[in-house]
């Protein structure tokens, strides 16, 4: 899932998911982990993200820092979930600018790039 | 865990089935993957609760090493499918979450330094001339922490120039030397394996 997100949010405009199939795992629960992404990622990149891969439980407005060591770990479970088990196994990563369409397959994205586009 | 079970962890994964001359795809062996990753952990921190990507991943070994050393989140970088197939094949073996992705890391648009750590055994540019200044450019770019590489030690100099003045580099050391069998896997290499000499790296790139 990050891999799609930290490339959603790495090229320089988020990158939407069409989703095809999506699997969850089970991961962890690492919540040191989490803080420490939570500075990392764009909020509104992650947010549609989950929602195109049908998890649409993350608040819109990226949430103040605080709630991060409020020990309610409510909000730290949802990001969990959206940035750690959700998998994108095949689909599409779509360019918003050009409509460019990166395929998915076997959970790898292939972000190669055409002779002519380089 | 112990050096020794890394390593022998490591030997198990399968490598290259069918090397591809032109991307240089030789293993990194567990040997030098494992004192690696390792170092990376024991001697700087670099890799337990880190966000680790690995550049021109192949098979996936050092994502694996890193995986193993409990790196939270592992990401592995190839223009190769096959390899990446195989890699994942390696990462359900040890029962790893590594996510894997397909692209050319000489025009790989990453937006700033989105890992902590770095780990690379790129190509040594014995093909493409310069394959191992644009992986090392690649690395500097993502990584906030260390980059840690294998380069020839005939190009010492040049590395170390080039990470400080075109790079980014706060610092650039030589932690070890090391010998790099390349085994036989090509028609143009005479010798059953030849040795040559690497470097391994630990660059810290500067807070962008
Ligand atoms: C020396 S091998 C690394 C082996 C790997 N560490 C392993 O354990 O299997 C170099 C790798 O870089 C990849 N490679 C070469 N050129 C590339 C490029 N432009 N972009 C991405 N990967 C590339 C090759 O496919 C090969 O897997």
């Amino acid at each position: 899932m990050l891999s799609c997100n930290i490339k959603g949010v790495s090229n320089g405009f988020p990158l939407r998911i069409e989703a095809g199939k999506v699997i969850e795992k089970e991961v962890d629960f690492n919540p040191d982990f989490l803080k420490h992404m939570f500075a990392k990622i764009e909020w509104k990149a992650l947010v549609e993200g989950a929602r195109s891969m049908g998890y649409a439980e993350l608040p819109e407005d990226s949430p103040d820092a605080t709630v991060l060591d409020s020990g309610d770990e409510t909000f730290l479970r949802k990001l969990h979930h959206a940035l750690l088990e959700l998998h994108l196994e095949e689909g599409a990563l779509v360019c918003p600018e050009t409509g460019r369409k990166f395929p998915v397959n076997k959970g790898i994205p292939n972000m190669l790039l055409h002779e002519d586009e380089v | 865990m112990k050096l020794k079970q890394l390593e022998g962890l490591l030997g198990d994964l399968q490598q290259f089935s069918n090397p591809k001359v032109e991307l240089e795809q030789y293993p990194t062996g567990p040997h030098i993957a494992s004192r690696m990753l390792f170092t990376a952990e024991n001697s700087y921190g670099d890799i337990s609760d880190k966000v680790v990507a690995d550049f021109g991943c192949g098979c996936g070994t050092l994502s694996a090493a890193a995986a193993l050393l409990d790196a939270s989140y592992v990401m592995g970088f190839d223009i190769d499918p096959q390899s990446l197939e195989t890699a994942t094949l390696n990462a359900e073996e040890l029962e790893v979450e590594i996510d894997f992705v397909q692209c050319d890391i000489t025009n790989l648009e990453l937006k700033g330094q989105i890992v902590d750590t770095a780990v690379m055994n790129p190509p040594f540019g014995t093909r493409k001339k310069g394959a191992d200044m644009e992986f090392l450019s690649a690395a500097m770019k993502v990584a906030s922490q260390a980059v840690y590489s294998l380069h020839k030690t005939s190009t010492r100099e040049h590395i170390k120039r080039a990470a400080l003045r075109d790079f980014n580099a706060k610092s650039a050391e030589v932690l070890c030397e090391l010998q790099y069998d390349l085994p036989k896997l090509y028609k143009f290499h005479k010798r059953k394996e030849v040795d040559i000499a690497v470097d391994l790296w630990r660059f810290e790139p500067r807070q962008n």
